[in-house]
């Protein structure tokens, strides 16, 4: 047996531009990288230096120019849309910035909508929805719509939706930067607990320097290239 | 998903209201004025309704039934003499003045019978009071229950109460005593004149005369044969025009709808119907897309395939549209429950309005579903990651 860490992503080389001609905007330029199950990997920079964009492209929403991007092994750049949303399906979970939780149902129906894609039954989405809400906190509010819980409460939810068909990749954009201090560093320890105890690869996006200690590693992003990746003080916590 | 996409379209209470409210004021515009089209439309062969009779032979001129050219009373003869024809029977039909006890003028439509058959008058079952057979003592007449409302002005009790018109009353028609021995139910007629029947020498007397005076000679084929069929041997043979009585429904409808402007002016409201419940659903349901882009565009990023958006956004659409459709038909017909006794306006609901109104509110919760269909077509899913 071997302890070396799994690659959950492999991106070589992407690059990604928008427009044409004079209106031609090169977003991500030759941009590289790894990350591995388990492993909490942060996209810092500030705004418009691409790492949206290469979060768009690693969780399949987005195609690249050029380059090469395998996600647990599938090659992402080749893939048709409709094996694409397929594999967003089965293999991702999405923590926004905005929450994207749908207003006009329950929290539980809103998680429950991963399984439901999935083709699982209503009453077991509903079941394990419910289950999903109490690991994150909100048993006693199942019930509840969003629009009655609060920002950090909110975003529990949108981890619970994330979580509840058991991704291998989750991806969250900017998850703390609608939140206070203190909420943003509890989700950040809920995350943190998924990728440590569940052997997943959560990707963050932000620039939030509040909860950079979290992550076990770091790509420092300027003008659509990685300047450097770094390892973050969680690691050593973790180890 | 489906059913959270019912969710989602129920508990937006303002959006599914007003969705729903559009469709069903299209459906109610659309069926109560196509109801009362079909109404005014069925007044206009309403004599081919109270009188029935296979065949109806008239001058070849002739183009609906309310506008008979008179013939000559020998062709109830010649008809008679046709082969497969079983028996033939002579009509009048006019409007004349019928003046009452008040001394106001009424207009009435007068139907002479044949003096000894009656033939083509209203069956049993139509009488409310008195009996077909009284026709045959002097100076009497059949009014209709339309009749009862117009031709009682200045009838009193003894007290001096209003009432209406009866058995044993009488009124003028053109000088002459018209006195009543019987009431039937009729379908009105389109001039707005009630029904008064009579025989046929009668009504000669009652009509202001003319050179011609016989209206039509209604007709029946022996047992057996197809009233068609009997009906070109009779205008082939006669030199007539000769209609089966389905024929000649078709052809007074056909005259109405070619020569007035009746179905433009009710088509046009339709047709109005259909823009604002196009335009107010469409709208509507449209908004309701755009302001839940960013969870449909979540939809697209978390794995859901446009098939199954498009299952969602059709499914919300077309429920909104046949709540509102069912809802608009319930008031159509309590519009029609609340005016059928008076008959004013008249409302008659064929199942073909449902179908038809039910085809253009699917075209219409289509035609918004794909409005919907092609924001969220053109909606990348990586939409949810920007602001």
């Amino acid at each position: 047996m071997s302890d070396a860490p799994i690659p959950a992503i492999q991106a070589s080389h992407v690059s990604k531009s928008f427009g044409q001609g004079q209106a031609l905007v090169e977003a991500l330029k030759e941009v590289s990288l790894e990350a591995f199950l388990g492993e909490m990997f942060f996209l810092v920079g500030p705004s418009g230096c691409g790492k949206t964009t290469l979060l768009s492209i690693l969780c399949s929403t987005l195609k690249p120019t050029s380059g090469n991007v395998k996600v647990f092994g599938t090659d992402l750049t080749t893939a048709s849309n409709r094996r694409l949303t397929r594999f967003r399906r089965e293999h991702i979970g999405f923590v926004f910035q905005q929450f994207n939780l749908i207003p006009t149902l329950t929290i539980t129906e809103n998680v429950s909508v991963p399984l439901l894609l999935a083709g699982k039954r209503a009453a077991l989405a509903n079941r394990l929805a419910k289950e999903a809400l109490d690991r994150v906190g909100l048993g006693e509010k199942v019930a509840l719509r969003p629009g009655k819980l609060s920002g950090g409460q909110q975003q529990r939810v949108a981890i619970a939706r994330a979580l509840v068909h058991s991704p291998d990749l989750i991806v969250c954009d900017e998850p703390t930067s609608a939140l206070d201090s203190e909420t943003g560093h509890q989700i950040m320890e809920i995350l943190d607990e998924v990728a440590r105890d569940s052997k997943r690869c959560v990707i963050v996006v932000t620039h939030d320097p509040r909860i950079l200690g979290f992550a076990d590693r770091l790509a420092e992003m300027e003008d659509g290239r990685i300047l450097k990746i770094t390892t973050g003080t969680a690691h050593g916590a973790g180890s | 998903m489906i059913t959270l996409a019912l969710r989602m379209l129920f508990n937006d209470r303002a959006k599914y209201l007003m969705l729903v409210s559009g469709v069903a004021f299209a459906s109610l515009l659309m069926i109560q004025q196509s109801g009362v089209f079909c109404g005014l439309m069925s007044w206009t062969y309403s004599s081919l309704r109270n009188l029935r009779a296979p065949i109806w032979v008239m001058d070849p001129k002739v183009e609906q039934v309310n506008d008979p050219k008179p013939l000559r009373d020998t062709d109830v003869f010649r008809v008679r003499s046709i082969d497969g024809v079983a028996w033939a029977a002579p009509l009048y039909t006019g409007n004349v003045q019928g003046r009452l006890p008040n001394g106001n003028f009424k207009l009435v439509q007068l139907v002479g019978l044949d003096n000894n058959t009656f033939t083509g008058a209203p069956g049993p079952e139509k009488f409310l009071a008195g009996s077909l057979e009284d026709l045959r003592l002097p100076n009497t007449v059949i009014i209709d229950d339309f009749a009862v409302q117009r031709l009682s002005d200045g009838l009193t009790h003894p007290d001096g109460t209003p009432r209406k018109i009866g058995v044993g009353d009488v009124f003028d028609i053109n000088d002459h005593e018209a006195r009543v021995v019987g009431i039937v139910k009729a379908y009105r007629s389109f001039t707005g004149g009630p029904y008064v029947f009579t025989t046929y020498d009668r009504a000669l007397q009652y009509a202001p005369p003319t050179r011609r005076m016989l209206s039509f000679v209604l007709a029946a084929p022996v047992e057996g044969m197809d009233p068609a069929v009997i009906a070109a041997r009779i205008t082939r043979e006669s030199g007539l025009q000769a209609q089966s009585e389905a024929d000649f429904r078709h052809l007074t409808l056909f005259w109405f709808v070619k020569n007035t402007g009746i179905p433009v002016s009710f088509g046009t409201t339709v047709l109005l119907g259909l823009i604002v419940g196009l335009v107010i659903s469409g709208q509507t349901y449209y908004t309701f897309i755009l302001e839940n882009a960013r969870s449909i565009a979540a939809f697209k990023a978390m794995g859901a395939s446009m098939p199954l958006l498009i299952r969602m956004l059709v499914t919300q659409s077309v429920v909104a549209g046949l709540i509102g459709f069912g809802i608009g038909v319930g008031l159509a017909a309590g519009f029609g429950y609340l005016t059928a006794p008076k008959g004013q306006p008249p409302f008659f609901l064929l199942p073909e309005i449902l179908f038809g109104v039910g085809g253009f509110i699917l075209l219409i919760t289509i035609s918004a579903a794909l409005l919907g269909i092609v924001k969220v077509a053109r909606m990348d899913p990586d939409t949810v990651f920007r602001g």
